[in-house]
């Protein structure tokens, strides 16, 4: 996996966040993207956007914490679009188009009883963003880039 | 609706956010799978639940969700309460049943005209 170059340039003021996430810890699950959601309610963003990339972003942390070793979120906040990069150290995912489909996941018994494993994760990612990049190298890790843009599509 | 109707009609205890029981209620979502709520749940909707650890609160917290009811006479650990008492999310609990309480909150609604 090589890394990209941050694809936004130029711009007037881009803001940078980074957060830790930890494999296997499920009660910290979702912490990474509570905090980012309440850097955006202090922008004035519409809450339907908002909750849109909240879905988005723990989804993917929840990946990485259910799936993988260790990773981290970085969220680039700039006045036309959020874009979050998720990426982890572990086991990859095989096949992605499956991995996708509603309803298949590889959760343990252990992992379902808490609630995670409905194989739902992706799916939720892909229908609340407007772009979504998934790369992933078996025993290495995943990277999921997803943006979503702040103002409301003109019907 | 509000918070507080339900818990009068029905009978249901507090856990957290005993302040905020004045926010309007306007549908239901009952799952026990976190992200099938966070794919099906809207915002403003009760979530009914069997599950008691500490992520219920952030799944509430990021889809906006007006309050958790935990069923079967479940109780949040104690980190789940206290994350809950600093994210403003209110926690109800029953003895009843997914079905029994959701049976009554759908008539509950119904009278109201909100189902
Ligand atoms: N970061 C990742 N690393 C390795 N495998 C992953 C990763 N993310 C997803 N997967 C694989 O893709 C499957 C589907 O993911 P998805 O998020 O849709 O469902 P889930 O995580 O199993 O359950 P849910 O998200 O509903 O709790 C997972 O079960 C897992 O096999
Ligand atoms: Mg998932």
């Amino acid at each position: 996996m090589s890394g990209i170059g941050s694809g936004i340039t130029g711009e007037m003021k881009e803001m940078t966040y980074a957060f830790p996430i930890e494999g296997g810890d499920f009660i910290k699950a979702g912490h990474a993207s509570s905090n980012i959601k309440k850097i955006l309610n202090q922008l004035s963003l519409d809450p339907a956007i908002i909750r849109r990339i909240a879905v988005a972003m723990y989804e993917a942390e929840v990946n990485v914490v259910a799936h993988a070793y260790r990773g981290s979120m970085k969220v680039f906040i700039s006045p036309e679009k959020i874009r979050v990069r998720v990426e982890d150290e572990g086991p990859g995912i095989p096949d992605i188009e499956k991995a996708m489909q509603e309803g298949y996941s590889t959760a343990s018994e252990k992992v379902r009883e808490m609630g995670f494993g409905a194989g739902m994760g992706l799916s939720n990612i892909k229908k609340n963003t407007d772009k979504l990049d998934i790369r992933s190298t078996i025993n290495k890790g995943t990277v999921v880039e997803m943006t979503t843009f702040t103002k409301p599509k003109e019907a | 609706m509000r918070i507080e109707d339900i818990i009068q009609e029905l009978g249901i205890t507090v856990f957290t956010g005993g302040t905020l029981l004045q926010r309007p209620v306007r549908g239901a979502y009952v799952s026990d799978m976190l992200s099938d709520v966070m794919g099906r749940a809207k915002e403003s909707d009760l979530w009914v639940t069997m599950q008691t650890h500490k992520n219920i609160v952030a799944v509430a917290s990021l889809k906006d969700v007006t309050a958790v009811l935990i069923v079967n006479g479940g109780k949040p650990d104690e980190d789940t309460l206290a994350l809950a008492e600093s994210e403003k999310i209110v926690l109800l609990g029953t003895h009843e049943a997914t079905f029994t309480v959701c049976g009554r909150l759908y008539q509950l609604m119904e009278r109201d005209a909100m189902v």
